[in-house]
């Protein structure tokens, strides 16, 4: 873990989470619940396009395998989203500036 | 095949706090937009100003740990799940205004990849998720932190604090924006929001100072490096 790399670590430490997700809670979460039981649940609009609906990945036969590959295609991208972003701010900050 | 049901037939469920399109007005969507935006303005500009180079992969780290993360709903009472957010947690390692950009970076993926939350809605989880939960997050912190002490011990308490308070807050705003859109009375929405989300928040808590403990265990110089807010 004392390695440059110990990003890397971290990463794969996200991806094992998503091994555990189909065992995740399918019960109705907070603002659902909320919004069944007051009532504005079919307020909802249903999204004009689909990508990977409900966290499973289309296409899978095997339901919790569709959820980890989901979860893993997820992991990646907003690493790389959140990687990038990161990227494209450093480096105006330098050693021993004041803040 | 490719082609699976599943594909065709939408079923889509909102998440934990996650605002889909159609409960928010266009009007109250749209202000939360544009407060979202600035908020996010001027985070990109602090984030620019202050972030060291071994916090980017720490982003990148972050944002993958919190989206997997995102999906563990855990049950609480009455058939109902929570799960965490992160704002606080991500704002204790990564100071307010880089933690508000790697939120920005879960609520957008999970939105445009995964149909979690709207599209017109966007600004308002936005704001709720990523601006609001990292700075309350970070703020009850620091304040915590001048109340405990910066002990390890303490710490863990402020960051259970922290985050518990971070969730309860941005109930509190998602359940005016509903409020303010018309969706469901205010006197309504606000008490039942609150009262789930204090359940809700303790998970928010054990997970974050759970993080928070194996960070400090194997990467002490990760938690210590944490930019200011000033």
């Amino acid at each position: 873990m004392r390695s440059k790399r110990w990003w890397i670590v971290g990463l794969i430490i996200a991806l094992g989470l998503t091994v555990i997700s189909p065992l995740a809670s399918g019960w109705p979460d907070g603002l659902e619940r909320v919004a069944e039981d007051q009532g504005f649940i079919e307020l909802q609009a249903e999204s004009f396009y689909e990508i990977i609906p409900d966290y499973v990945l289309p296409g899978v036969s095997s339901e919790a395998l569709a959820t980890v590959l989901a979860g893993i295609v997820g992991v990646l991208v907003v690493f790389g989203v959140a990687l990038g972003a990161g990227y494209a701010l450093r480096g105006q900050w330098t050693e021993g500036e004041t803040q | 095949m490719i082609a699976s049901i599943s594909w065709l037939v939408p079923r889509l469920l909102p998440e934990a706090m996650h605002i889909p399109d159609g409960f928010l007005s266009l009007r109250i969507a749209g202000m939360a937009w544009l407060l979202s935006i600035a908020a996010l303005a001027y985070a990109v500009t602090r984030t620019n100003r202050q972030l060291r180079e071994k916090q980017v992969p720490l982003m990148g780290v972050m944002a993958a740990f919190i989206f997997a993360a995102q999906m563990l709903n855990f049950p609480v009472a009455g058939g109902t799940s929570g799960h965490l957010i992160g704002g606080a947690l991500a704002a204790i390692l990564l100071g307010p205004w880089a933690s508000m950009l790697v939120m920005t970076a879960v609520v957008l993926v999970q939105a445009l990849l995964f149909q979690d939350g709207g599209l017109v809605a966007m600004g308002a989880n936005i704001l709720n998720m990523a601006v609001i939960a990292c700075l309350v997050g970070y703020y009850v912190y620091a304040g915590a932190q001048r109340v405990l002490g910066n002990k390890a011990r303490a710490n863990l308490a402020s960051a259970f604090a922290a985050a518990w308070i971070s969730v309860f807050v941005a109930a509190l705003s998602c359940a005016v924006q509903l409020g303010l859109s018309g969706s469901s009375p205010m006197q309504v929405a606000l008490p039942a929001m609150g009262a789930i989300h204090t359940l809700i928040g303790v998970g928010e808590g054990l997970i974050t100072v759970g993080t928070l403990a194996f960070i400090t265990a194997t990467r002490r110089d990760l938690v210590e490096s944490r930019p200011s807010a000033k």
